[in-house]
């Protein structure tokens, strides 16, 4: 079904730079083919409004059909505004000048917490860090024991203290720790939650205020449909969060969901994740992910001529 | 909390929200073209989809022509009607041969709920009086042997597993043994996460599949694909890619005490003909009820921008 749509699209773009001539009337119906192609790609629908209204009304209102080559410059708005919506640059994690930094890692079940937690200690071990994970997860089922043996796995030390205590006990714990052994970064890896559970995001902006993260990360699994913005809002409301990792992009997932996440939060994506192994995270790159919303590589190099 | 938690509370609520969504379309105005905008507004932000949307929406659309329907009670109806139409498929579970457990295969994507849901329906037929084995066939994910561990040891049933990075297949086939041996009526065998686009990964699944097809003369008594409900169109991949490898007797829908309404199973049921077993509203043991289309599409229209309007 997406590959119809992605060859739909393109036909519809490629008839638009083929002509001389463009009208409202092409320019409407390339837009409609643009609104299906985000909502097949899980683009919140509210999101996917206001940015064909936006394309549309820049589309029309310049002189963009009266110059010499419209079907070029309509498609060149839509990855302007495309791209800006997925926010421009490359944004990475801050450090503080006072280690440890703290890293809080937040999120619905299973979106990838506890693996992303490992992707980044590791990473950041190679970039000469000495980094700690924290098991503040008292809550899944052989959280702590998945966490300690991805803690072998990479050799990174993890601190515990079981299930019984609080996880904001837990956390200033580990930042005593991570103080007394110059440890440099400190990764909280907490327990799934759901963002309408009021007792875990209670709990959650407990271990928030008990040792202030310098990075509160939302993981968002990248399948996400509409929901994404309803999390991702709640989250931010109770947590003001840092950034967003994206997990689980190695799918054949159009990955919609982080347009989205970024048009609600306005917080920068930070990571990507491609893999269940420790070594599949990224650096995320906004414009590859607007490209493949749209399915439209092809069409992507064709702008570029524009 | 969501809808389903609080569905012991009664139905009232959501019976409710599904009329008044309707009708708060429909008073003051015509069904006009604005009314089945709106429609689809409400269906698309349930991650029905766009081509479900559109079929539902134009179904309608015939319908209330052809039968001049005007009031909003009818138009509720027949909506719910097409809906319910659509989720409605034929029970494709085997029936298991005498002294051989109902062999059960639980597959996704990575994280879905398939252990948990794993532990949630070992409950439910311990509840019912069965005998339940559990097969240990993740062998790969960190720790995901203790966590099936610690379910059955918390619902009371056996696991047979391996170490960490053995054969799953291996582990599949002793659990059928076991199973026979100690006259169990059911064998619920864990996998390990995998997205459908990895050849490889399903390339073993295959494997677990046909050893258990060689061992019970017939392929798995159910192939369960765990689906959250917070996934949107990518589930139609999943589903055609796992039914490929195994076909997918049933869905099991996770996660539906969140705010997301899982609508995308409208799709799988109706291009893919796979009926939906069973819905996770919560990490509990407890926490596993039986589909029930008509509560499962009064949800769907339920509080409908409840998180979404400020
Ligand atoms: N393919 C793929 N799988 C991933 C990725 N990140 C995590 N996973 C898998 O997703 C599943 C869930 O990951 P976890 O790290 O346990 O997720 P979590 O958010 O900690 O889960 P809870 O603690 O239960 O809320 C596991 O099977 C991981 O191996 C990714 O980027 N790609
Ligand atoms: N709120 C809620 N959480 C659930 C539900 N089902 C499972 N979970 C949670 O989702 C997370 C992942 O569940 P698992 O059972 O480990 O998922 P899985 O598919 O086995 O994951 P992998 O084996 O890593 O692919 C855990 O934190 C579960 O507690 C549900 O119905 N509702
Ligand atoms: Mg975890
Ligand atoms: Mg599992």
């Amino acid at each position: 079904m997406l590959q119809r749509l992605s060859e739909k699209l393109q036909d519809t773009f490629g008839k638009l730079t083929g002509k001389g001539k463009v009208n409202e009337k092409d320019v409407k119906e390339a837009m409609r083919e643009v609104r299906l192609a985000l909502l097949e790609a899980d683009v919140n629908y509210k999101v996917v409004k206001e940015f064909v209204n936006n394309v549309k009304e820049r589309a029309v209102g310049e002189e963009v059909l009266e110059s010499l080559t419209p079907g070029q410059q309509v498609i060149k708005i839509v990855r302007d505004e495309l791209t800006q919506l997925m926010g421009g640059e490359v944004s990475e994690v801050n450090f503080s000048d006072q280690p440890p930094t703290v890293i809080m890692l937040s999120g619905l079940q299973g979106t990838g917490k506890t693996t992303a937690s490992a992707k980044l200690a590791k990473k950041f071990k190679k970039d000469g860090k000495n980094p700690l994970m924290v098991a503040c997860d008292t809550q899944r089922p052989a959280a702590i024991k998945q966490l300690q043996v991805l803690g072998e796995q990479t050799d990174i030390p993890v601190f515990s203290m079981g299930d019984k205590q609080h996880p904001a006990d837990i956390a200033k714990g580990a930042v005593e720790h991570a103080k007394k052994n110059q440890m440099d970064v400190v990764i909280l890896d907490t327990a799934g939650r759901l963002h309408i559970d009021e007792d875990l995001m209670t709990e959650l902006r407990e271990v928030e205020s008990s040792v202030e993260p310098h990075e509160i990360l939302l993981v968002v699994d990248a399948m996400t449909g509409q929901d994404a913005v309803n999390v991702a809002e709640r989250f931010d409301q109770d947590l003001d969060l840092s950034g967003i990792v994206m997990t689980k992009l190695d799918g054949d997932t159009r990955g919609g969901a982080a347009l989205s996440v970024k048009k609600v939060t306005g917080k920068p994506i930070k990571f990507i994740g491609t893999g269940e192994k420790v070594d599949e995270l990224e650096v995320f790159h906004p414009d590859r992910l607007a490209s493949r919303i749209l399915g439209m590589g092809d069409v992507m190099s064709l702008i570029e001529k524009a | 909390m969501g809808i389903f938690s609080k569905i012991k509370d009664g139905l009232t609520k959501t019976r409710r929200g599904f009329v008044s969504q309707i009708e708060k379309l429909l008073t003051g105005k015509k069904i006009d073209e604005e009314f089945f905008e709106e429609l689809e507004d409400i269906l698309i932000s349930a991650d029905v989809g766009v081509d479900t949307t559109l079929k539902i929406v134009e179904n309608l659309r015939q319908r209330i022509k052809e039968e001049k329907i005007k009031d909003s009670e009818t138009v509720n109806q027949v909506l719910k009607d097409e809906m319910k139409d659509m989720l409605m498929q034929k029970d494709k579970s085997l029936t298991p041969q005498e002294g051989t457990p109902k062999v059960s295969l639980v597959v996704g994507v990575n994280g879905v709920g398939k252990t948990t849901s794993i532990g949630k329906l070992a409950y439910k037929h311990k509840q019912e009086g069965k005998k339940v084995v559990l097969a240990a066939g993740d062998t790969f994910r960190a720790a995901a042997i203790d966590q099936l561990q610690i379910w059955g040891d918390r619902v009371g049933v056996d696991v047979i597993k391996h170490q960490e990075g053995a054969d799953p297949a291996a582990v599949v086939y002793d659990a059928i043994q076991a199973g026979r041996a100690r006259n169990a009526d059911h064998l619920i065998c864990d996998t390990a996460g995998r997205l459908h686009n990895k050849k490889n990964l399903m390339e073993e699944l295959k494997k677990v599949s046909r050893i258990i097809e060689r061992e019970i003369g017939t392929p798995p008594h159910d192939v369960y694909m765990v689906l959250d409900a917070t996934t949107g169109q990518n589930a139609l991949s999943q589903a055609k890619l796992f039914s490929e490898v195994t076909p997918v007797s049933g869905i099991i829908l996770t996660k539906l005490d969140g705010t997301a309404k899982g609508g995308i199973v409208l799709a799988l049921a109706n291009e893919m003909e796979i009926p939906i077993k069973y819905i996770g509203v919560g990490e509990g043991m407890e926490d596993l009820q039986d589909f029930d289309p008509d509560q499962f599409i009064d949800a769907l229209f339920a509080n409908s921008g409840e998180n979404n309007e400020e």
